[in-house]
């Protein structure tokens, strides 16, 4: 039996002596980046030290570690381990009805806010809004195009945006050189990308976990670069501009014209009304892949991915080809990204090889690693999260407050998407939704999402 | 004649797998009769998992050849096929001494992806079921039909919707063969079934694995180490060391094998026969 002051003094001795070790961590990290700081002087380039925010820095290290130490770590009381029903109820709920729940309100989102804005006139930045609605979707879209690829079939692919290249390039080589309609190029786009897929796939799929990722990162670069330097074909850096716009069953959307949406239906011309076509047509496609998804996911094919990312040798010991399956998901995720692209460049109406670098592929795949790898519902959430929690970062006006008037939050959009990575992988890592749904079931029963504890990852 | 040579489904002949310079199969040749049980015994690094795997395809044989003969005897040479055609066209489904369940699917979605082939011409290649052509919700019945004969024969009927991989061991054991099974094969290929297996889950083990000999009529090729589980459910045995057979025969005849008992002993056969004179046996 330990005495209790003794037992204080040494636990309050190695408290520092932690304490101490994290503070000259920090401070060797922390010497050059905040101790000093470059100055333009008439010297030329001169180093300031500062060494009051390097020991302001240090001291917060210092006094955090110990007060984790000796107050957090060491306390008595514990958090109830079981969660309160409601909270269980909660969860469930939102597995079983969030996908509808998110549709509906998808659906609704345009007619309310354009409601609204034209009865109470509230000044909405409408535009606005729809265009980060349509950035959102089209990240919906892809999540759920790559998480066939990475969650479902459980090859990780690091060159999706590889597949957004050429959707994107094939609808805006296409409709510029040729003339050809949005609507005609869209199933070719999907399936120009599918096809680079399986070209990219017939090689690359022999490979596995960290060695795919690599190749195939090296062959969206390989995209990438061709785009910037085919300049006859692709107009290189430049880019390709003056893509059309999508029709509404041939009619355009424009303030002239014979006939246009507007003249046709009697409406008094609004640059709005393409944009939020332009928004119902990205949301029918992200629709659309999440219901192709979900039907695949309940076919042979579907359980045939899901069982590879298990264990593909035992998938080729009960006779499943494994080159053909993992083929089919890359050519279909592919396929999906081709959507996307062809999407995109009809939107923007101008693309070039600036769009396509590796951190559109990291941002996709970080939207579905976030989301929860398999999970439809997950990738949607991620997707609104990511995009759209950054842009509304950057309205953020409270922060200035603390930080001063010329505080801009969207600097620090990259630094706090790495905390919440981090946060996400240390509380959830499996990401938001990490259960899974079974895609049959010998006793239908109703309601109750099953929660997988284990599952390789 | 044995009565394994008569009719057999399995012919393996001179089979050798070289790892570099390692032989670790040497000129091994030997048959499993049709609705046989048989078992490939012998002590540690003897050989018996490289003679699995180049049965099953996931090795390439460096020489010779493996024969599977269908009942209408059309023949299969395993080694020239690739490992995914060795279930689905030669039908041999095996485990793994590893059990390699989908350990985050649930225990039907296991059985179901075993019958992935027929599945999957049903359902048109996806392309005719993702479009409503075709009679996929038939077949899926009817897979799903059998997958639960199999549940019920392993008593794995009240976990179907359980998490694979949150069975006991016991049961995940019990799965993966009840998973082999339901890929519909002439020979099934059992490696270690027993290994971790308590005396009751051993005693249920052999009754399954009984059940499908007689009443399936599918052969089991088995390794094992448990002599108990071998010795009461092998209609022949085969008896490897240092990668060369060094006996053949009923369960009987191993058992009272010299050269047997020198492997498991560890010493050469005149000192066991030196040793068996001085104690009189």
């Amino acid at each position: 039996m330990v005495e209790p002051g003794r037992f204080f003094s040494h636990r309050l001795k190695s408290a520092l002596v932690n304490a101490t070790v994290s503070a000259l961590v920090a401070s060797a990290l922390f010497c050059l980046i905040l101790g000093v700081r470059t100055v333009d002087s008439v010297q030329g380039l001169t180093l300031r030290p500062r060494p009051l925010l390097l020991a302001i820095a240090v001291g917060i290290v210092f006094s955090g570690r110990l007060a984790l130490d000796l107050v957090w770590w060491n306390r008595t009381w514990r958090p109830a381990v079981a969660k309160p029903v409601w909270l269980k109820r909660l969860g469930s709920a939102v597995l079983q009805y969030g996908g509808i729940a998110l549709i509906v309100a998808a659906t609704l989102f345009p007619l309310i806010a354009l409601t609204l804005e034209s009865s109470v006139h509230l000044g909405l930045p409408l535009r606005y809004l729809f265009d980060l609605s349509i950035v959102v979707l089209t990240y919906v879209m892809l999540g759920s195009g790559l998480n066939i690829v990475v969650g479902l079939a459980g090859l990780l692919d690091l060159g999706y945006v590889a597949f957004y290249a050429v959707g994107a390039y094939g609808f805006a080589l296409l409709a510029t050189n040729f003339g050809w309609s949005f609507w005609m190029c869209l199933p070719i786009a999907g399936v120009l990308a599918a096809m680079w897929g399986c070209t990219v796939g017939l090689p690359v799929l022999r490979l596995r976990g960290d060695y795919l990722a690599i190749v195939t990162l090296a062959f969206a670069e390989i995209v990438r670069i061709v785009l910037l330097n085919w300049t006859q074909v692709t107009n290189g850096p430049n880019g390709v501009s003056g893509i059309p716009k999508p029709t509404f069953f041939g009619l355009p959307f424009s303030s002239t014209g014979d006939v246009t949406f507007s003249s046709l239906f009697g409406l008094k011309y609004d640059p709005l009304q393409g944009i939020v076509f332009l928004y119902y047509v990205i949301f029918a496609l992200a629709l659309l892949t999440n219901l192709v998804t979900l039907r695949l996911r309940r076919l042979p094919i579907g359980r045939a991915w899901e069982a590879m990312r298990e264990d593909e040798i035992a998938c080729r010991s009960l006779g499943i080809n494994t080159t053909v399956t993992k083929l089919s998901a890359f050519a279909t995720g592919a396929m999906f990204g081709g959507f996307a692209g062809a999407f995109f460049a009809t939107r923007q109406g101008f693309i070039s090889p600036e769009s396509f670098t590796f951190i559109e592929s990291a941002t996709i795949l970080a939207i579905v690693v976030l989301g929860g790898l398999g999970s439809q519902l997950g990738v949607a959430l991620a997707a609104i999260a990511m995009i759209g929690g950054f842009e509304a970062l950057r309205h953020t006006q409270g922060l200035k407050v603390i930080f001063g008037p010329d505080f801009d939050p969207a600097l620090y959009r990259m630094l706090l998407f790495g905390l919440a990575m981090v946060m996400i992988m240390l509380w959830r890592p499996r990401g938001i939704v990490a259960s899974r749904m079974p895609s049959i079931l010998l006793k239908p029963q109703r309601g109750v999402p099953l929660l997988t504890k284990e599952r390789s990852a | 004649m044995r009565p394994w040579q008569k009719d057999s489904v399995l012919k393996v002949e001179h089979l050798t797998m070289r790892f570099g310079g390692l032989t670790a199969v040497d000129d091994v040749s030997f048959e499993a009769g049709r609705g046989d049980i048989t078992a490939l015994i012998g002590p540690n690094g003897a050989g018996k998992t490289t003679v699995f795997n180049c049965i099953t395809g996931f090795y390439k044989p460096t020489e010779g050849m493996i024969g599977l003969i269908h009942p209408d005897s059309r023949t299969f040479l395993l080694e020239r096929l690739d490992d995914h055609d060795i279930n689905s066209r030669a039908r041999v489904a095996r485990t793994f001494q590893n059990i390699r369940l989908f350990r985050g699917m649930t225990v039907l979605e296991n059985l179901m992806v075993a019958q992935h082939e027929t599945l999957n011409r049903a359902s048109g290649f996806t392309l005719g079921a993702l479009f409503g052509i075709g009679g996929y919700q038939a077949a899926e019945e009817e897979a799903i039909e059998f997958a639960r004969e199999w549940l019920d024969r392993t008593g794995l009927t009240s976990r179907a919707d359980a998490v694979a991989g949150e069975l006991p061991y016991g049961e995940q054991r019990k799965l993966e063969i009840a998973r082999a099974m339901c890929t519909r094969p002439l020979l099934l290929c059992l490696d270690e079934p027993a290994a971790g297996l308590n005396a009751r889950e051993s005693d249920a083990l052999n009754k399954l694995l009984y059940s499908i000999r007689s009443r399936d009529g599918i052969a089991i090729l088995l390794i094992e180490h448990d002599m108990s589980v071998v010795m009461r459910i092998s209609d022949h045995v085969v008896v490897l060391d240092y990668g060369k057979k060094i006996a053949d025969g009923t369960a009987e005849e191993v058992r009272n094998d010299p050269s047997v008992i020198g492997a498991y002993l560890g010493v050469p056969d005149k000192e066991v026969a030196k040793v068996e004179r001085e104690v009189g046996l």
